[in-house]
């Protein structure tokens, strides 16, 4: 083949991975030496070796792909970020609007305390320096869902800044290896949603809805550390559990409380970053990697071919699978920011420097915040590690499917079998049914205790391993029943009687005289047959380990 | 207006700059171009209307222009005249809203519950064509 293969590097990927130098000359400016907790000025991604699928040619390249993300959290507040109305999801249109938020003249921002306290729990969580003086912007721009023709935000000195994110990746063929990866958070920032537009191009027109115009955003900027789709879906789902966990965003994609837009470019090790373009309307984590991906192939494909990359805004267009210009070539946009001249600069304090006699309705101490941090995800996975002895990649499991992790619990709680029993039918059966059925724990027709129950039939040896499969495909299927009654109705309690089990032993040891001899030659793996052919004569009511004990005990005699 | 909005952008450059972008006069010249006009007027949605406009335009920046005489090292920009001030925290509790129809009163067209506006921006300077810009 003549043309060049195109590779480009991913972890976990067969394709040549680069070694890249993680600095910000992604349109961000120099690199900054600062410390995060111990890093000094170093690379955050992880180094590995160059590795090649095939030897390289003359002519072909490697290419290393450089992605940065800008994700806006709806903060989960009962009213908006700067007036009393109130913060829902579904509601008739425009019910949920104050004068403020329809930009009447005359009306003024306060500012919500809940927001504030957000940013600052967020900002904790992802080992931000909480700026104790951050200030407000208007950021203009005109478009139909932007009644004051600007936003307001913190764009010169924002609430939070350099922080990360720790997210681990899974590798390998059965994706069992988990590598810790971290990503850079450049800042956080308090901001404003819009309202929403729904075209209506058959009457050319366009209908303004302002209910979510004014509710209060997170905007989370990542460091372009991440070199692939999966990379940046991953650090995603990991912010989604975070803030979930935290209680400051419910952060559902789909009802659109977390939005993406990536920024990638692509270049050859060694050399500077590339152009980036921006992707837009990353509405789901399916399509989130799966739009990275397509747009670092598009670059390198324009690339290779001679063309050139244009800094451009592009859309995903899930439908296609491919992504599309969306701005036209009128050049950047200039958002003329100016101080928010209504609101004076927002102050935090310390335990240290906390105003005596001050009214705690006024003031926000960071500490004091601190100090009640939720649990966040890393430690959870932490102590499930250390309490029942899983491995990693299991503890990302269970915190990764949405009530997975309270499912585990419950039954645990109820059950008496050993936690990696637990573990194992957990992962493995349990939700291997409900991905073949494509339904989530809530939808589950085994409730924890059912399953508890199962598991103690299991571990009290009243049940063997494969009748208590054949138990819960029962219980999957009628809801009515429990585990005890449909180990009755079927009989499969193991058999108790072990002199009845002796005797069925030596019948097959006495019918199968050839695999005994096999077996007394040396060949140990005969004795599995002879298991087999006891098993099938109880009718699978015989523990094979019990079986394969007294089969031994009797060759040995 | 429009004065008042060159005017804010100017102090703020003449302040430090941090972050702002208002180019006015990369020569030095005091000469204000037609293309800055035709980048002010769709910024900003504003008519200049005539070379009279412009004119006062070019006297208001060397009016502005003459602060750049006093001296300024080692003095910290003021952000807001509001520095000293507290800013005020409100409690979450929903206290407006539900007012839909006042609002919707105040607009030219409505469908249903909703505002109605065109589609997408028109840009200044193709208002034949319906092709929809930048979206901020």
């Amino acid at each position: 083949m003549a043309a060049p293969m195109l590779r480009w590097g991913c972890a976990g990927r067969r394709w040549a991975f680069a070694c890249v130098d993680g600095g910000s000359r992604h349109g961000l400016g120099a690199r900054n030496d600062f410390t995060l907790s111990g890093m000094r000025g170093q690379s955050s991604l992880a180094l590995q070796p160059l590795i090649t699928a095939q030897k390289p040619r003359k002519g072909e390249h490697e290419w290393a792909a450089v992605v940065g993300l800008e994700i806006h959290a709806q903060i989960s507040s009962n009213s908006k970020l700067f007036s009393g109305s109130q913060v829902h999801f579904a509601a008739p249109p425009n019910s949920l609007v104050s004068f403020f938020d329809a930009s009447l003249p005359g009306t003024l921002p306060v500012l919500n305390r809940r927001c504030v306290e957000a940013a600052v729990m967020t900002g904790l969580a992802l080992n931000c320096r909480i700026n104790k003086k951050s200030l407000f912007d208007r950021k203009h721009y005109f478009y139909a869902d932007l009644p004051a023709g600007y936003q307001i935000t913190q764009q010169r000195l924002p609430i939070a800044v350099n922080g990360s994110l720790t997210y681990g990746v899974c590798l390998g063929k059965k994706r069992r290896q988990v590598i810790t990866k971290m990503v850079r958070i450049k800042q956080i920032q308090l901001e404003q949603d819009s309202g929403k537009s729904l075209h209506d191009d058959l009457r050319s027109q366009t209908l303004i809805d302002l209910n979510r115009a004014g509710v209060g955003l997170l905007e989370v900027v990542m460091e372009p550390d991440m070199t692939c789709g999966e990379e940046a879906a991953t650090a995603v789902r990991e912010l989604q559990l975070i803030l979930q966990a935290l209680g400051t965003s419910q952060a559902n994609m789909a009802e659109g409380q977390l939005r993406v837009d990536a920024n990638v470019s692509v270049h050859h090790p060694g050399e500077p970053f590339g152009v980036r373009t921006e992707v837009k309307n990353l509405n789901s984590a399916r399509f989130l990697a799966k739009a990275i991906d397509y747009e670092i192939q598009r670059q390198i494909n324009e690339l290779e071919n001679g063309g050139e990359i244009l800094n451009e805004t592009r859309s995903f267009d899930s439908t296609l699978g491919c992504t599309v210009p969306m701005r036209d070539k009128e050049g950047k946009q200039d958002y003329r920011f100016m101080p928010e001249p209504n609101l004076p600069p927002l102050v935090l304090y310390d335990a240290a420097s906390l105003p005596a006699g001050a009214d705690s309705r006024q003031v926000i101490n960071i500490d004091y915040i601190r100090e009640r941090l939720p649990e966040l995800p890393s430690v959870t996975r932490e102590k499930l590690i250390e309490q029942y002895g899983m491995l990693p990649e299991h503890s990302f499991t269970l915190l990764n499917e949405a009530g997975l992790l309270e499912f585990f619990q419950n039954v645990i709680k109820e059950t008496r079998a050993e936690p990696k029993v637990v573990t194992s039918w957990v992962l493995n059966i349990f939700l291997g049914y409900l991905k073949q059925q494509s339904l989530a724990v809530s939808e589950s027709p085994i409730t924890p205790s059912a399953l508890a129950e199962l598991l103690t039939l299991l571990d009290g040896k009243v049940i063997s391993s494969s009748a208590a499969k054949q138990v819960f495909e029962e219980l999957w299927k009628s809801k009515s029943k429990t585990a005890a009654q449909i180990v009755s109705e079927k009989k499969l309690e193991l058999m108790q009687d072990l002199e009845a089990l002796e005797q069925l032993c030596q019948a097959i040891m006495e019918g199968h005289p050839q695999v005994v001899m096999d077996l007394k030659k040396g060949n140990l793996k005969a004795i599995n047959k002879l298991i087999g052919l006891v098993r099938k004569a109880t009718l699978d009511r015989a523990d094979p380990t019990v079986i394969k004990k007294i089969l031994e005990e009797k060759l040995s005699s | 207006m429009w004065a008042r909005t060159v005017r804010l952008g100017l102090r703020a450059r003449l302040g430090g700059c941090r972050g702002f972008t208002f180019k006015v006069d990369p020569q030095g010249t005091g000469q204000v171009t037609a293309e800055l006009i035709e980048h002010l007027e769709r910024l900003a949605l504003v008519d200049f209307g005539g070379r009279e406009a412009v004119a006062r335009l070019e006297k208001a920046i060397a009016f502005a222009d003459r602060l750049r005489g006093v001296d300024t090292d080692g003095v910290e920009p003021m952000e807001s005249v509001l520095e000293d001030r507290c800013l005020y925290l409100r409690s979450d509790n929903v206290t407006e809203g539900n007012c839909a129809e006042e609002l919707l009163q105040n607009s030219h067209r409505v469908v249903e519950e909703y505002f109605v506006a065109p589609p997408g921006n028109i840009s200044l300077a193709k208002l034949n064509e319906q092709e929809p810009p930048p979206r901020g």
